[in-house]
Formats: C-alpha cells, sequence, structure tokens
C-alpha cells in the first residue's frame, strides 16, 4: 500500500560547485509547527576518497583543497599536518605564519558570506550587500599572495606553496583596518538591533547536551556552550604563538550562532594582523623525501568546525587510505534536534545558522500530512522574509517598511 | 595537561586488547570486535570523549573499522581500532543507538565497503546513487569498475 505521509520530491536545480555540498531535507509538518526532518546528502558524492588512493602524497593537497571553495585551506591544512605528523617532518616557522594567516583570512571571508546570507534569508538585503562588499578585499588579498580566490592549493607537505609577497605586509594591514571598522559596524548593527532580536532569539534552538549528543563542531557547538576549538585544543600552525580567545555563548539559538561569528572574525582579523607584524624570515618549506609506513591524524579549525584527515602509508609513494570528514557532515544531522518543533518559517535561518551551504537549502520542501507537497525554496525563504517583517512592524519600526514590501 | 588513555581506560582493560600512544596526543586501542560497541560506549559516556569519525579500511586480508574519538580538554584523539576477517559478509556491531553521531559514517562505511552494522536503527544506503548495483563497494581494493 501507499505511503501517502510522505512523498520523495526529486532535486532539480542550479549545481553550485564552489558550494560545500548539496542535500535535500524533506520537512514533514502539522500547521505551522515542523514534527520531523528527513534529510538526504550525497547528490555531489564525487569519490574523492578513492580518487586519493590513486595519487602520489604530494598531489593530494590540490585535489583536497577541491572538496570545498570556501574552506579550500583547511583541508589541504589538515592533509597536510596529517601527512607531516606520519612523516615527522618538521615544519620552517615562517611557513607555520603563512598558513596562520591564509586560514584565519579564510575564516574572515567565510564568516563574511555567512553574515550576509543570513541577513538575506531573514530579509535583510543590506546586511547582504554590506557584508559582501567587504569580503571582497579578502579575496583580493588571498588572490595575491595565492593566484587564486578561492582553491588557493598553498600548502604543501613540508611547508607552503607561495610565500607572501615582499613588502605586502603594509597593504595586508591596511586591507585589516578597513575590514575590521566595517566589521564593527555590522557586529553593532546587528547585536543592536531589536527587530533581529525579536526574530532570532530563542530560535532553533540546539541544546548543550544534544551538541554533545550529535558532537557538533566549530560555531555550533561553541554558540551550544560547548567550549571546543582545534586551535587551541590541539595547536598548530603559529597559533600558539599568538594572542587571542575562543568565543563561546551558552544560548544555542541562532543569534548566538549570529554573535559567536561575527566576534571570531574580529578575532581572526586580530589574529592576522599579529602574525603579519612577526612574521619571522627564512625558508617556506623543507623537501619530503619519502613517507614512511604509518598512520597519521591531522585536523584543522575550518570556519564550520574541526575538519578531519586520516591517512595510512605502506610506505609507497601513494596512501593506501585517505579519510575526509568536513564539519557540516556532523552539524548537518544536530538540525534533527533543533528544527523539529519549531515554526516553517524558521527552518530557513535554523537550517542556515550551522552553515552549510545555500545549495543545501534549494533543496528543501515542505511536506504536509497528506503528502502535498506546499512550499519549495522560494516560498520558505519568503515565509521567512514575512516574520520579519510582521514583527518589525508590531515593534513599529518603519525604517523596514521603506526599505522593502514585506506585504509583496 | 595530557591525557593518559591507560589510566582512563582501566575500567576496560577486561575488553582490550592493548593501549598505546604512538605518538603525544594519538592514543590507539585495539580491541576484539565483539567489545566494540562496549568499548565506544564507555569512552562516549564514561570518558566524556567527542565522537570523531569512524574509517574504514580494505587491509586486503581484512577489513578493519577505526572509531576516532577527540579529548578535547587535551587535543588528543583516541582510536578504537577493529579488525573483520570475514570478507564474505563482514559485520559489526552498531555504536549509533548511543552515539547518534555515528549514524551516517556507519551507513556511508555499509555503502562504500560493505560492511554491515548489526542495530543500526537506520541502515539505508547513505552515499551510493540509488540506481548503484548492490553487491559492489567501490572502496573496496578489489573493486574495478
Amino acid at each position: 500500500m501507499k505511503d501517502n505521509t510522505k512523498r520523495s520530491v526529486i532535486a532539480v536545480g542550479p549545481l553550485h560547485p564552489l558550494q560545500e555540498e548539496m542535500e535535500f531535507f524533506q520537512l514533514t509538518v502539522d500547521g505551522e509547527k515542523v514534527t520531523d526532518i528527513q534529510v538526504r546528502i550525497s547528490y555531489n558524492h564525487r569519490g574523492i576518497e578513492k580518487v586519493s588512493e590513486t595519487l602520489q602524497f604530494d598531489q593530494i593537497p590540490y585535489l583536497v583543497s577541491r572538496i570545498c571553495g570556501i574552506c579550500s585551506a583547511s583541508h589541504p591544512l589538515a592533509y597536510v599536518q596529517a601527512v607531516e605528523e606520519l612523516a615527522g617532518v618538521k615544519v620552517p616557522e615562517r611557513a607555520l605564519f603563512v598558513r596562520t594567516i591564509i586560514n584565519e583570512l579564510e575564516r574572515i571571508h567565510s564568516h563574511l558570506l555567512w553574515v550576509g546570507l543570513a541577513g538575506h534569508f531573514i530579509g535583510y538585503d543590506t546586511v547582504f550587500m554590506w557584508a559582501w562588499r567587504y569580503r571582497e578585499p579578502v579575496l583580493d588579498l588571498l588572490e595575491q599572495i595565492t593566484g587564486n580566490r578561492n582553491n588557493y592549493g598553498n600548502v604543501r607537505v613540508g611547508g607552503c606553496r607561495e610565500d607572501i609577497p615582499e613588502g605586502m605586509e603594509p597593504k595586508i594591514l591596511q586591507e585589516l583596518d578597513l575590514i575590521e571598522k566595517k566589521t564593527e559596524m555590522l557586529t553593532k548593527a546587528v547585536l543592536d538591533d531589536p527587530v533581529l532580536h525579536a526574530r532570532l532569539k530563542g530560535v532553533g534552538v540546539l541544546t548543550k547536551e544534544d551538541a554533545v549528543r550529535y558532537a557538533v563542531v566549530g560555531p555550533t557547538a561553541r554558540a551550544s556552550g560547548v567550549d571546543i576549538d582545534v586551535r587551541r585544543d590541539d595547536p598548530y600552525a603559529a597559533y600558539p604563538m599568538l594572542d587571542w580567545k575562543v568565543i563561546t555563548q551558552p544560548e544555542g539559538d541562532v543569534f548566538a550562532k549570529a554573535v559567536v561569528r561575527l566576534l571570531e572574525t574580529l578575532e581572526s582579523i586580530k589574529m592576522v594582523r599579529q602574525a603579519v607584524r612577526r612574521l619571522p624570515k627564512g625558508p617556506i618549506a623543507v623537501e619530503v623525501k619519502d613517507i614512511p609506513p604509518g598512520e597519521g591524524l591531522g585536523h584543522v579549525e575550518a570556519p564550520r568546525g574541526e575538519t578531519f584527515h586520516y591517512v595510512r602509508s605502506d610506505g609507497a609513494n601513494r596512501p593506501v587510505r585517505h579519510k575526509v570528514r568536513a564539519p557540516s557532515y556532523v552539524n548537518v544531522p544536530s538540525f534533527k534536534a533543533s528544527c523539529i518543533g519549531g515554526d516553517i518559517a524558521d527552518v530557513t535561518i535554523t537550517l542556515a545558522a550551522v552553515d552549510p551551504c545555500y545549495s543545501c537549502t534549494e533543496r528543501m520542501a515542505v511536506v504536509d500530512g497528506r503528502g502535498n507537497m506546499v512550499f519549495d525554496f522560494q516560498g520558505l525563504l519568503e515565509l521567512s522574509r514575512e516574520k520579519t517583517f510582521r514583527i518589525a512592524k508590531q515593534m513599529g519600526r518603519p525604517l523596514l517598511a521603506g526599505v522593502f514590501d514585506g506585504s509583496k | 595537561m595530557e591525557l593518559d588513555l591507560q589510566i582512563v581506560a582501566s575500567p576496560i582493560n577486561g575488553m582490550i586488547t592493548s593501549v598505546r600512544a604512538i605518538r603525544p596526543r594519538r592514543w590507539f586501542i585495539d580491541c576484539p570486535a565483539e567489545n566494540v560497541a562496549a568499548v565506544c560506549r564507555f569512552l562516549f559516556d564514561q570518558a566524556k570523549l567527542r565522537f570523531v569519525i569512524s574509517t574504514g579500511i580494505d587491509a586486503e586480508d581484512c577489513f578493519e573499522v577505526l572509531h576516532h574519538f577527540c579529548h578535547d580538554p587535551t587535543g588528543s584523539f583516541v582510536t578504537v581500532k577493529v579488525s573483520i576477517p570475514d570478507r564474505t559478509s563482514p559485520q559489526l556491531d552498531s555504536i549509533t543507538p548511543f552515539i547518534p553521531a555515528a549514524e551516517w559514517i556507519e551507513r556511508e562505511i555499509q555503502d562504500l565497503f560493505g560492511i554491515r552494522f548489526k542495530g543500526h536503527p537506520n541502515p539505508k544506503r547513505l552515499i551510493l546513487a540509488d540506481d548503484w548495483p548492490e553487491g559492489l563497494y567501490p572502496l573496496r581494493k578489489d573493486y574495478r569498475p
């Protein structure tokens, strides 16, 4: 007999190869309330782990930097750290600083990207424009250092591929000052906005217990009061030599996740500034000839959380096994804890709050109890925005009404 | 402060074969397949380690499953290593009933290596396409496309 309570919906739509992954969410709802959520992943499975077994150790960084366009510094770094650990390689100090600078610039642009998208999802398109406007100079800096806006491929086993160009330090510092000023403005605008407080506080709460049960990582964990950060807990690159702090918030809601990311962006700016000022002289890489048999584990705090790589070698020039775990792999299943019981209008922003990628939410459909599809992604986006406008109107903030037409 | 797993793991000494640190902050536990669920449950519930991920490996003469955990206060990895000699119908006890974070990775290993996880609450296909043929496991070493 046909099961009328569920209906599978084929995901069609634009592909975003630069984004992290493709996912399909199917919500079961009762009126306005979400009663169940089914997640399907792997529309974009590329067999990277299998391909990796066919490549030489020094070719793999270029492969793994293509796992994700946004995290294209974190994956190769986690991989080379696993191999360096396995081979006992000592990396030159300058390379450690260059790695730190690239990885923190990546975090700044990734967090600004998220802030922009989060604004877009709830109808604050001005935030979207601002955040993406000031993300651009970060990408320019990355392009000048590595030659690419994304997919930097800048680490190799034993060090880095490209050095910070000579005389570029003042330019980096100057850009950082500008980005810092604008990020502070954005942070203040978000923290002081009563509509955002009303819209995002208490929405999509992931409790500390659930965060531990689902083993979430990164800002998703830190916004639920789980104080973990690989940069501090298992120090790598130049992080132990810099002065910075881990940001946590106890609430676990979408607002807390926004606060964590914004304050982290400011911490990252501080870190890049210190690293640039204290950049030591010297070589940026050592030659690594043979990789001995053994096992190596590497992890890196990517913008979305811990990225983990495991490498096993049998002494040949290719790994026997290379396992990759991206942070969203453990963050996404926590939707079961954060979405069920909430409003449909809150789902878009709750899903976006762990920062998977927006192609994920594009693969979302709402199914009512009889198996009919009632909302597609565009419908959900409008629902989410309408709720913001409704709250703003109730609060007597005509500013929004002048900028957007929330009533359609 | 460093993690001393010899002390932490002393209550489960009877269930495991060995505990060793291959490098600072990198611990490995070898354990017989029948005890893997109890050992992982101890590490997750009692020792309060964070579940990181599992790795399936085709070691030619047997399959291996590694459950990686992390002790965040000291940044130490603890990897529970199990080998499964049965190549025709490999299976292992699932850890998902008490570690919900393991749901996806056990399904993924089932897809890619053909290792069945007994007691998994939702052992459906995760990674491979719906029309991928049954009984063809791409991460096995004898896989030929």
